[in-house]
């Protein structure tokens, strides 16, 4: 109660505040970061299409704020989307989307690497070859042992915890791991070779074709041994990028200047339009917004756009609203059905669930269409590589679910007047609460009782709906939540949460996805080399796990993003589903 | 003491709570991994952080570090820090007290600005409210200082900067924090909002036990006495009366300031002010036990100074106590 009460006066008092903001002047945003001039009209919506604002003038410095922190910005040590779009400026990995709108940048480009892997040894084996000419920030020349270092040092989760494994669970590393507890093995190690300088040679346990999206990840930026400072090379990353760090007072500011040794003539993809780039960590995020609408600050650093108060003001005021984009999302929100807990083992009395289920309401929960997202047929989401659309449930022609069928599937689930379980959510998030509250007044329609119970977010996955004997001790038969991808394609969303073989005693994000055919299927996606076949494989994943009913989708989700006037070359990365950082510049 | 049954309380809410609640080492290190960590990566940081021990243990590790410091293997190589080392955060892998020492310059300079603002407004709004008892004057600073007692920070905090900086401009981005040392004029300008804030909350405390404590002195025996030796008013009104009165009130300061300096929590939140109080928030929403308890020592001290500092006045301001 307290809780609610708090919240409430804060949202009250930033409503407030954005009111007050909003008046006089005509509007704060029709001023141009506070010069008084008019601002250009714009368009709700442009940036997720087309370059906002194209300009090649030079100069000024790129303001940029976050409510939180980055995990890091070490490359070898960062997961969060935000953290991969930023660590562009200073790094650069074997390959990367490329930094254009629409679905083309989807596609994956060389950057370190002069192009994508050449895959050899049936998919284990993928070799790399190094733009020439490329050099650290201090002159120093990049070669394939530099990169071949960042990899191996990525490994040791001790040190560095926070970054993907995927290095650590395919990589043929044998007992390998990492340079700081094994400092004499690092040329033994079988993982990568380095046969010369311009050359980096990746080895598998197994095969993977879509090896080239590992390759972007930022732990193959190069690192030189020399300068490498463990758990302290966050401090200063030593640049390969465009530009470099000159100063980073640890949770509070970073300040990027331009790398003198950064050649344009080796980067086809970036551009040194900005003399510096400052963020500013730790801050208050409704005060953020307020200075984001004003021009104070050019970009704001997060996954989902402008906060729930300023989304108000975004969607209700056309002057603000021209200069926002409600950018799709690697996200879909959705219920788990748990198996484990009975009646919800079978088959029919789960996908009496997925028909009776109100998928409108729920959009609404998580803010409508613009800020929340589109009503989802099935869980992949429809802006990633190789979707193709199946909608098992009708839910296009009723979004608000199909009372009829649902009562027929309880039949022949032999629970004709219903059953009973419990629906867990993050006590934490309002839009889950609700989203729980729904379900149970639409799953009430056919006679299905949730017992609604919220646990902090914290130890959702480690305590309680991620521990498969808590959850099933408990009759968490509906679990709340959401996932989104690591990288646009199939096995970067659907490996982790549909792959049996993944769950483990605790800390799962598979909430009881257990269908031996669906991990038949992962193989032969992931070992598949021939791109549109292993996307049709993903797609048949998406299929059959729609028909199992172990998950009920209901949102796929969106970002609701607001570019002040004066910011130039904007437009919303389709990968990273937020503004694309690298062509930012305010002049 | 008071530092030791401090560090002694929050080592135990956070060990024992949850424990009781069923968690278990490889739980508690769970939540200082990476996303993507598995069942032997959790185990592994479980061993390294020490969880499997007996909490005396862990609590003996944790004082050693502050009178011998502490090793600690950061990649390359290991690294002492030396004593007094409140060790590393959990979730940066930072060590606390150069992350503390890094914060305290913007907390003093907020808590000590604020101080100087609510003691002169809310002293002499007391005194002045008390020598025109029943005045519209009295009334209307009693009513605002009743309002700046009942208003949250972050409602003031978040109208005053939709109102000051961005409607009016009269102030700077108080988010750019920029140190007195570099530049004390754009420091103060981006500092007087959240002082002003921050002290129309306690100016208003100020005022009204003033207040009080002046209409209680100035009807005492010895100040008609004054009075009818001649005494001029303003001599009798600052000398006799102010002079009785302002023991409460610092004995208020003490505890306020105190407080304060071991993090303005709403006040930095609000204002972005990466100050102890924003350290504490972030602390706490990460369950990092040692910035925790890095936090929780610091504001100890700091109240535990104030105090004594206070009691040291006490000697200055009433004649009646004497030091020895």
């Amino acid at each position: 109660m307290k809780i609610r009460s708090t919240a409430s006066a804060v949202a009250i008092t930033a409503a407030l505040a954005l009111v007050v903001s909003a008046c006089g002047g005509g509007g704060s945003a029709k001023k141009t970061g506070g010069s008084g001039a008019e601002a250009p009209a714009s368009q709700y919506n442009a940036g997720v299409t087309q370059v906002v604002n194209p300009s090649d003038k030079t100069g000024g410095t790129l303001h940029m704020g976050m409510p939180g922190d980055f995990d890091s910005v070490d490359p070898g040590d960062q997961y969060y989307g935000y953290a991969w779009n930023f660590s562009r400026l200073y790094t650069r990995a074997l390959t990367m989307f490329k930094p254009v709108p629409g679905k083309e940048g989807l596609e994956l480009v060389g950057d370190l690497a002069e192009g994508l892997g050449k895959a050899s040894d049936g998919g284990k084996t993928w070799t790399y070859t190094l733009r020439k000419g490329i050099k650290f920030e201090d002159g120093t020349p990049v070669t394939s042992k530099d990169v071949k270092y960042a990899v191996a040092r990525s490994l040791d989760k001790e040190i560095l915890p926070s970054g993907p494994t995927y290095f650590n669970d395919w990589l043929d590393n044998g007992d390998y791991t990492g340079p700081y507890k094994m400092k004499d093995k690092l040329d033994s190690w079988k993982g990568i070779d380095t046969p010369d300088d311009q050359t980096v040679v990746f080895h598998l346990k197994k095969a993977y074709g879509g090896f080239d999206y590992f390759a972007m990840l930022p732990s193959t930026a190069p690192v030189p041994a020399a300068k490498d400072t463990g758990t302290k090379y966050k401090e200063h990353p030593v640049a390969t990028g465009p530009y470099m760090f000159k100063a980073h007072e640890l949770g509070k500011r970073i300040e990027l200047v331009k790398n003198p040794n950064w050649d344009a003539a080796t980067d086809p993809n970036r551009k040194q339009l900005n003399d510096s780039v400052e963020v500013l960590l730790g801050q208050n995020e409704d005060d953020l917004d307020q200075r984001l609408l004003s021009g104070k600050i050019d970009v704001k650093i997060n996954s989902t756009g402008v906060g729930a108060n300023a989304r108000k003001t975004v969607l209700t005021d056309d002057k603000v609203k021209q200069y926002a984009d409600s950018a799709p999302l690697d996200r879909t929100w959705f219920t788990n059905l748990n198996a484990d807990v009975p009646p919800l083992d079978n088959v029919h009395c789960r996908k009496a669930v997925l028909y009776a289920a109100d998928r409108s309401a729920i959009q609404g929960a998580y803010g409508g269409p613009d800020a929340g997202g589109e009503v989802a047929l099935s869980l992949m989401p429809s802006k990633m590589t190789g979707y193709e659309k199946n909608d098992l449930y009708g839910v296009e022609a009723n979004p608000g679910g199909d009372v009829n069928k649902a009562k027929e599937e309880l039949k022949a689930c032999g629970q004709p007047n219903g059953f009973s379980t419990t629906i867990s959510f993050r006590v934490e998030r309002a839009a889950e609460k609700q989203t729980a509250e729904s379900l149970q007044q639409s799953l009430g329609r056919v006679g299905i009782k949730l017992e609604v119970k919220g646990f902090p977010q914290g130890d959702y996955f480690k305590l309680y709906a991620g521990k498969p004997d808590f959850a099933k001790k408990n009759g968490l038969g509906l679990m709340v939540y959401g996932w989104g991808a690591d990288y646009p394609e199939g096995f970067g969303f659907f490996q982790q949460i549909v792959d049996s073989r993944v769950i483990r005693a605790a800390g799962n994000t598979n909430l009881g996805v257990k269908d031996p055919e669906i991990d038949k299927l992962v193989d032969q996606a992931a070992a598949e080399q021939d791109a549109t076949k292993r996307n049709s494989i993903w797609a048949s994943v998406d299929k059959k796990v729609m028909d199992d009913a172990f998950i009920l989708p209901y949102v796929w989700a969106h970002g609701l993003f607001y570019r002040p006037p004066t910011l130039k070359n904007a437009f919303i990365s389709q990968n990273f589903g937020m503004y694309e950082f690298l062509t930012l510049s305010t002049q | 003491m008071l530092l030791f049954v401090v560090s002694i309380a929050t080592f135990a809410i956070f060990f024992l709570v949850p424990r009781l609640a069923g968690m278990s080492a490889d739980d508690l290190a769970s939540r200082y991994v990476g996303k993507a960590a598995n069942d032997q990566m959790i185990h592994e940081a479980a061993i390294r952080l020490g969880f499997n021990d007996p909490l005396v243990v862990q609590y003996g590790r944790f004082v050693k570090g502050i009178f011998v410091g502490v090793d600690r293997n950061y990649g390359p190589g290991i690294e002492h820090c030396p004593a007094p080392c409140l060790g590393y955060s959990y979730v940066t892998q930072n060590p606390v007290l150069p992350d503390l020492l890094d914060r305290l310059p913007i907390t003093l300079s907020l808590a000590l600005g604020a101080a100087v603002v609510w003691v002169v407004f809310g002293v002499s709004t007391g005194v002045l409210s008390a020598l025109r008892r029943g005045s519209f004057f009295d009334r209307l600073s009693m009513g605002v200082a009743l309002a700046g007692v009942s208003l949250p920070i972050f409602f003031t905090g978040i109208v005053s900067l939709a109102i000051f900086r961005d409607q009016l401009g009269l102030v700077g981005d108080v988010a750019d924090w920029v140190p007195f040392s570099e530049d004390p004029l754009t420091w103060a300008n981006n500092l007087i909002l959240p002082w002003v804030t921050l002290a129309f909350l306690y100016a208003a405390g100020y005022a009204r036990l003033t207040r009080a404590g002046m209409l209680e002195t100035m009807s005492e025996d010895y100040i008609r006495t004054a009075r009818a030796k001649g005494l001029p008013e303003r001599m009798v009104v600052v000398k006799h009366g102010l002079r009785a009165t302002l023991t409460p009130v610092m004995t208020m300061f003490g505890l306020d300031l105190g407080l304060l300096l071991g993090g303005a929590v709403l006040t930095e939140s609000t204002f972005s002010l990466p100050g102890i109080g924003k350290y504490a928030v972030d602390a706490i929403n990460n369950n990092d036990l040692p910035q925790v308890m890095g936090v929780t020592l610091t504001a100890a001290v700091f109240i535990i100074l104030a105090n004594l500092i206070v009691d040291l006045l006490y000697a200055v301001v009433d004649p009646r106590v004497r030091l020895t």
